[in-house]
């Protein structure tokens, strides 16, 4: 065989690799643009179907307490404002729990006690949300009523977070209940990013004469430290968006009270329970635009956590002297 | 100190051992011996401060033996290099020096390792305490890379909840200066270790050590991962921190060992896959003259 049929056959070979490396890219591109499509026709869609209410309130609807469904009056605050308290109480919860069950699985748990605990937390992700709802409905109102908030308010009721008549459903009971299902994704994601640190970390910090707490707390969780932030990020996500067992907690009331105890509402909930007897165009319309607000509020979130660590990353570079 | 075998006696020892054909386990016992008698001149010194003396160490991973039954003395402000081929179990040994082998899943170790006299493996011992005595450095750089050079360095004494800032500062450029790093980072100590060279991360990592005033630096193969120059340097750097500080270093490297170090253990496995001590003694003369046909085959690149 000569020099040159060779030379052309490997020609013909790298031709045919080009050709799959082209295919194989255009795909990759194809599926990419796909997603980029799909939130934007999403976006394009919540805002073509509230048009109608965006033209009616314009940005009053942001800041409008009253929803009133007879007279017409819509304003998305009390929604809004349900929504942010009760999902980042909720991760004020689940975050330094799901941190230290993270940390117990990752770096002290014997491994043949990790993979059923793992097992059970994460079980906890796959219990549908009504069912949720209901256990809080039959069990945890009742408990919170009488014990915890009635004691709460005889005895810290002069503060206004605790200052209303305790009636079990309500901002408390959602947020109890939302802390425990999000509780499984903040401490798998923390618990896979503790692993992943690798293993001269924990030497390093352990050879200049630290603790295993000291090693843990110093060496450990802080280079795990922005994925730890992005799984509470995820859970806070899941909280946002929440619709079934809040909608059976939270006493759907469009009210915004400082009490923990009274009734409120979230843009999920409140869409979920009056999309089906919504009894005008335009009611429909401001209930898709709840779902804008919804997506917008998402994405604010997103934001500010993107911003928080890159704050603890830039602040921690200066040195804490 | 029992063993007063002289150099005649293991001699002996050995010569008989080869002509009625015995095992290479009696022989390595016999040079055992014979390794010991060799650094009897300087017994006694390792009692002193940062000395260190291993006593029949013995330590592996659950039913895997990693090292079996090592005996030697580090002599305080010498370098000592453990060389072997890999498998050797020459980590091992070195993480039982600072006690840091049990942090690994199923590890054990056995025998005696005195520091200063004092057995670090006695009932009531605390690890940590034994680290802060004896630093290590790792054969990769690993400075903590959310922190600052700064807060890398000050790091062990923070610890020791040392938050005097001036006399902070004060240790953490010593430190630096030490590692002959200071007039490479002092205009930017509050920028992150992780973005300096390899060299410079190593470099970092000893002065991280250093900063908590060790009796004794191990130093697991330092020089593995840099390049020539960068190497050079730690090397230098080695022989320079030898006037203060007891260094005890692993390398793969018989250069390396022939180079910086004062003495040299030579490992290797037996059959059983269990590292253990074949010649210890200074490095020139396990360079030059080694008394073991097994130490004479690897430093003449004949295996390993």
């Amino acid at each position: 065989m000569g020099i040159a049929s060779r030379s052309a056959r490997r020609r013909a070979t790298l031709g045919r690799i080009n050709l799959g490396d082209a295919i194989f890219g255009g795909w990759a591109w194809l599926m990419a643009a796909t997603l980029v499509l799909i939130i934007v026709l999403l976006v394009l869609e919540l805002y073509e179907g509230s048009k109608l209410g965006i033209s009616r309130f314009g940005f009053s609807f942001l800041i409008e307490e009253r929803w009133d469904p007879v007279f017409e009056r819509f304003g998305s605050l009390p929604a809004i404002f349900g929504t942010v308290v009760s999902s980042l109480l909720s991760l004020a919860i689940a975050a330094p729990l799901g941190l230290m069950a993270a940390i117990f699985l990752a770096e002290m748990a014997p491994s043949w006690l990790d993979q059923p605990v793992s097992f059970i937390i994460e079980l906890l992700a796959s219990v549908p949300s009504v069912v949720y709802g209901l256990w809080g409905l039959f069990v945890l109102v009742p408990i919170l009523r009488d014990p915890i908030q009635r004691t709460l308010y005889r005895s810290l009721g002069f503060l206004p977070i605790f200052g209303c008549t305790p009636l079990g459903i309500g901002m408390m009971a959602a947020v109890v209940v939302l802390a425990i299902m999000i509780l499984p994704y903040a401490t798998a994601v923390a618990r896979d990013m503790l692993r992943a640190v690798p293993n001269e970390q924990r030497e390093a910090m352990l050879a200049l004469g630290a603790t295993r707490w000291e090693t843990i707390w110093r060496a450990v969780v802080p280079y795990a430290r922005s994925g730890i932030i992005g799984g509470f990020m995820l859970a806070l996500g899941r909280a946002v968006g929440e619709t079934m067992a809040v909608t059976m907690l939270i006493g759907n009331r469009p009210d915004i009270s400082p009490c923990l105890f009274s009734p409120a509402y979230t843009l999920a909930s409140q869409i979920a329970n009056e999309f089906a007897e919504s009894v005008s165009p335009l009611h429909v319309s401001v209930l898709i635009e709840l779902g804008l607000v919804l997506f917008v509020i998402t994405l604010i979130l997103n934001g500010l956590a993107r911003l928080l660590v890159w704050r603890i990353s830039r602040g921690e570079m200066r040195g804490a002297r | 100190m029992n063993n007063l075998i002289t150099r005649e006696d293991t001699n002996l020892v050995a010569k008989l051992a080869r002509t009625i054909g015995a095992s290479p386990k009696l022989a390595t016992e016999a040079s055992l011996a014979q390794a010991q008698a060799e650094t009897n001149v300087r017994v006694g010194a390792a009692v002193s401060a940062g000395g260190m003396t291993i006593e029949n160490l013995t330590a592996g991973f659950a039913d895997f033996t990693a090292v079996s039954n090592i005996s030697l003395e580090i002599i305080p402000n010498k370098i000592t290099a453990i060389i072997g081929p890999s498998g050797s179990g020459k980590s091992t040994f070195l993480r039982c020096l600072d006690r840091l082998h049990e942090e690994v899943r199923g590890a054990w170790a056995g025998g005696r390792v005195l520091l200063c006299g004092e057995d670090i493996y006695a009932a009531g011992v605390d690890p940590v305490q034994i680290r802060r005595r004896v630093g290590m450095v790792f054969q990769k750089p690993n400075p903590f890379p959310t922190m600052s050079i700064y807060d890398n360095v000050a790091a062990g004494l923070r610890l020791n909840h040392f938050r005097r800032v001036p006399q902070l500062d004060e240790k953490v450029e010593q430190a630096l200066r030490q590692a002959a790093l200071w007039d490479e980072v002092k205009d930017k100590l509050q920028q992150s270790g992780a973005a300096l060279s390899g060299g410079q991360q190593q470099r970092l990592c000893i002065a991280r050590c250093l900063a908590v005033e060790p009796e004794v630096i191990l130093m697991d193969e330092p020089a593995s991962a840099l390049d020539p120059i960068a190497t050079l340097k730690i090397e230098e750097l080695m022989r320079e921190l030898a006037r203060e500080y007891t260094i005890v270093i692993v390398t793969h490297n018989m250069q390396q060992a022939g180079r910086v170090s004062d003495f040299t253990a030579f490992l290797m496995m037996d059959e059983d896959r269990a590292g253990r001590l074949v010649e210890y003694g200074h490095t020139k003369q396990i360079f030059t003259n080694p008394k073991d046909k097994r130490t004479e085959d690897y430093i003449t690149g004949r295996f390993g």
